[in-house]
């Protein structure tokens, strides 16, 4: 499984583009190529049979992200589909709609994740999804008037935002007697401990039994996309990823921030910039996994003394050296179009030996997080078996990142679609089939150990890097313009999963439309299938493995 | 017992008043049993094991050093506000410990992150259900003005917007070590018995028969049940 191997083609799937042409015939009325993949338009009400097409007959069983923009003439759906088994093998399924009545067909029929993709889509952008099953806003308050993403809508126009839905739930109107069961309505958050955030969960229960559950989201949503849209490539954009994934992310969500510019402008990085990009991202995963693992330690057995404190500790050592390496703890705004901010610190020795001295000791800690937390009887009660995500269902949502590797999805955009240093190193992407809550929790602690091995080769080959080749920069021009109309969706692997960013660009120095593809967004989405049926707990252990951050799951 | 001069401490004006009334008292007693009431603290105060104060002062006192943070998490900062509670930086040592998850256990709100217009309610909501006195830190650069997000179509112009605070500590995010110095400092409000006048901001449901009657209005009064907490944002009107 190592990276330096060519990637094999799936089993026979592969079409060429004139295959998958034909494969579409006459439903395509035109093309619209993006930078990243072949695209096809077509028409609103054959959305459905396109994708039931290129998913059935093609193999493109992944629909990464939903785009919806608005032009001067028309709205603007866009379908990003990939495969897990070629990340690679992309391709574009392009639905324009009229200004003045913006209906397409829903695609949650063929793909379950289009579900909230579409209903974002509503929300933000206003398109209207014929067939989707439950289409309402979702990142903004029911009762808000226009789509702040689309044109014409003014900001200045003053918003109502009511808060009834937080009635007593013991209220007789909240209980429903039918039959025999008697069920009971329950919020949990949005300010609740169990939900890592501002996450608000509509649960129904029967007894101690899940009968429904609906994430409602939102409590978040800071209008990334437009802060985006509002900056120059060049630098007023690089602080923002920062915020999306904030669990000491920064420099993984920088990258695919940083991907998909470098790829839009055609920028070629150093290799020296690439190797310290890849460093410092593996660090960041560090630091992320190692919060994952005590929340969930908190979440499942109330550790706020011992697990909660040691991942603590491990991450403020992890910050230290990112602190060194980018001057920040958190939000480090360290990448640049082209490369990195500066070298590593003077003196380098030093630098090199804190890190080494972190990655010694590390595998010491996980033993002992094995000791503690997944050798644990308490703990291995309340995770195997419980939260069970089949990896079927798991595509059918999107998930990606440890959810979907703990699944037994063999998906790792790192060696997929490969980028930056990693397919000249050696590690191997981590699956575990269990697709409950520990399989999750094991994958993440393996991911640690295999970022360990990606950064002790990082600093083997920096330590070794010869004086006057140290570049740390391209040579990118004061202000980027990329071309009127380039298109672009590249992705990379997040802590989380694949965090990907499509950039239209309109000539002018901002996006034209920025969107970002927030992994945690789909991984939320499937909740509901581990939650239902399942006891209370065991919503809190799979809310909890599934390790989301609101910030990036809103943006 | 004059408050003017700076130099006269309670404690002394305990300690000379009282120090003939402990000759006759100890000449009574003896030496006692054991030395158990001849702690270091009796030796601070003086022969007299009692202090005078005003119950006010005490009690500031007593809140000061005795904050029960509420478990609040909101955004980016909230991160760091955990690795403020945990290992190196351990707030606790300014018993401000372990943080309470319920607002009706808790004294002190720390506001970590960026207010939406969804969450704008709800966060009044759990500051309401805080006891009095009820003490707000804000932390961060988006409780102040909205931060780096301060543009956006659907982010509150700071918290101060919605709830009082007492203090506020900048940066994107504030370093533990910032936070720490707010907390002393309100600490140090507390102790001196200044905190911010509660103000209840024009956003109940009998203020909108002041607004005029916009369209939206118009369309959610019907809707609105008057036990609702009911938020209007005039964005034209933010800073």
């Amino acid at each position: 499984m190592s990276t330096g191997i060519e990637q094999t083609p799936a089993d026979g799937e592969t079409l060429t583009e004139d295959e998958l042409e034909a494969l579409i015939g006459d439903r395509a009325i035109a093309r619209d190529d993006h930078m990243n993949a072949p695209g096809f338009v077509v028409n609103p009400d054959e959305v459905q049979s396109v994708l039931s097409d290129l998913k059935e007959r093609a193999g493109y069983d992944h629909l990464s992200s939903v785009t919806a923009q608005e032009y001067e003439d028309r709205y603007e759906s866009i379908y990003h589909l990939k495969k897990y088994a070629d990340a690679s093998d992309e391709v574009s399924v392009v639905v324009p709609t009229a200004s003045d009545d913006p209906v397409s067909e829903s695609a949650e029929p063929v793909f379950r994740t289009a579900d909230w993709h579409e209903r974002e889509a509503y929300d933000l952008v206003g398109i209207e999804y014929a067939d989707h099953p439950d289409l309402r806003r979702i990142l903004l308050p029911e009762t808000w008037q226009g789509h702040p993403l689309s044109k014409g809508y003014d900001q200045e126009k003053p918003q109502v935002v009511t808060l009834s839905e937080h009635a007593n739930p013991l209220e007789s109107d909240h209980r429903e007697s039918g039959g025999e069961s008697d069920t009971m309505f329950l919020n949990i958050g949005p300010h609740h401990p169990a939900t890592h955030g501002v996450l608000h969960v509509e649960t129904v229960l029967d007894g101690e039994t899940v009968v429904d559950v609906e994430p409602d989201i939102g409590y978040l949503h800071r209008c990334e996309e437009q802060m985006c849209q509002q900056g120059t490539y060049r630098h007023q954009i690089m602080p923002y990823p920062d915020r999306w994934d904030y669990v000491s992310s920064g420099l993984l969500n920088e990258w695919s921030y940083a991907r998909a510019i470098e790829d839009l402008a055609d920028i070629e990085v150093p290799e020296y910039a690439q190797v310290i990009r890849t460093m410092g991202a593996e660090l960041c995963r560090i630091a992320s996994h190692m919060l994952a693992l005590g929340t969930f330690a908190l979440d499942v057995y109330g550790e706020f003394t011992a697990i909660f404190q040691y991942t603590f500790r491990d991450r403020e050592v992890v910050q230290d050296i990112l602190e060194d390496l980018t001057g920040q703890r958190m939000m480090f705004n360290y990448f640049r179009v082209g490369g990195v901010a500066w070298d590593l610190p003077e003196p380098r020795e030093e630098f090199f030996e804190k890190t080494r001295d972190f990655l010694d000791e590390l595998p010491a800690k996980v033993a002992e997080y094995n000791d503690m937390v997944t050798s644990n009887e308490i703990f291995q009660t309340r995770c195997i078996d419980t939260g069970v995500l089949e990896p079927e269902v798991a595509k059918d949502y999107g998930c990606t990142g440890p959810v979907a590797r703990g699944s037994g999805v063999d998906y790792d955009l790192r060696r997929d679609d490969p980028y930056g240093y990693y397919e000249n190193l050696d590690w191997d992407v981590v699956t575990r089939d269990g697709c409950d809550n520990y399989a999750r929790v094991l994958t993440r602690m393996e991911e640690v150990e295999e970022s360990a091995k990606i950064i002790q080769q990082c600093l083997d080959l920096l330590e070794d890097w010869p004086e006057d080749d140290r570049e740390v920069q391209a040579n990118v021009p004061r202000t980027l313009k990329p071309d009127a109309d380039a298109e672009t969706y590249r992705a990379v692997e997040a802590a989380k999963g694949e965090l990907g960013i499509y950039i239209r660009s309109d000539g002018t120095d901002k996006p034209g439309r920025f969107k970002i593809r927030s992994p945690c967004f789909s991984n939320l989405q499937a909740l509901g299938e581990m939650a239902e049926g399942e006891y209370i707990p065991d919503l809190v252990a799979s809310l909890g493995s599934l390790d989301i951050v609101l910030g990036e799951v809103d943006r | 017992m004059s408050s003017d001069e700076p130099e006269t401490r309670p404690r002394q004006t305990i300690h000379d008043s009282t120090a003939p009334s402990t000759d006759t008292r100890d000449s009574r007693i003896g030496e006692g049993v054991d030395d158990r009431f001849n702690s270091k603290l009796r030796e601070a105060f003086g022969a007299s094991p009692f202090i005078l104060t005003k119950f006010d002062e005490f009690m500031n006192w007593v809140r000061g050093n005795s904050m029960f943070m509420l478990q609040f998490g909101i955004a980016c900062c909230s991160i760091e506000m955990i690795h403020t509670y945990a290992i190196k930086h351990d707030v606790d040592r300014y018993g401000a410990g372990v943080p309470r998850a319920s607002p009706r256990q808790a004294d002190v709100m720390i506001v970590p992150g960026t207010i939406v217009s969804k969450f704008g309610p709800r966060m009044k909501r759990v500051y309401d259900q805080m006891p009095e006195p009820k003490f707000v830190v804000g932390m961060g650069s988006c409780t102040i003005s909205g931060g780096p997000f301060q543009e956006g179509y659907n982010v509150v112009k700071g918290a101060e917007e919605i709830i009082p605070i007492d203090i506020h500590v900048p940066g994107c995010p504030p370093r533990p070590e910032a936070l720490i110095y707010g907390i002393l400092k309100l600490q140090e409000r507390i102790q001196n018995g200044e905190s911010s006048p509660v103000v209840v901001k024009p956003y109940e449901l009998e203020q909108f028969g002041d607004l005029p009657e916009d369209e939206l209005v118009q369309k959610l009064a019907d809707e609105i049940d008057e036990d609702d907490l009911v938020m209007r944002y005039n964005w034209a009107d933010s800073p």
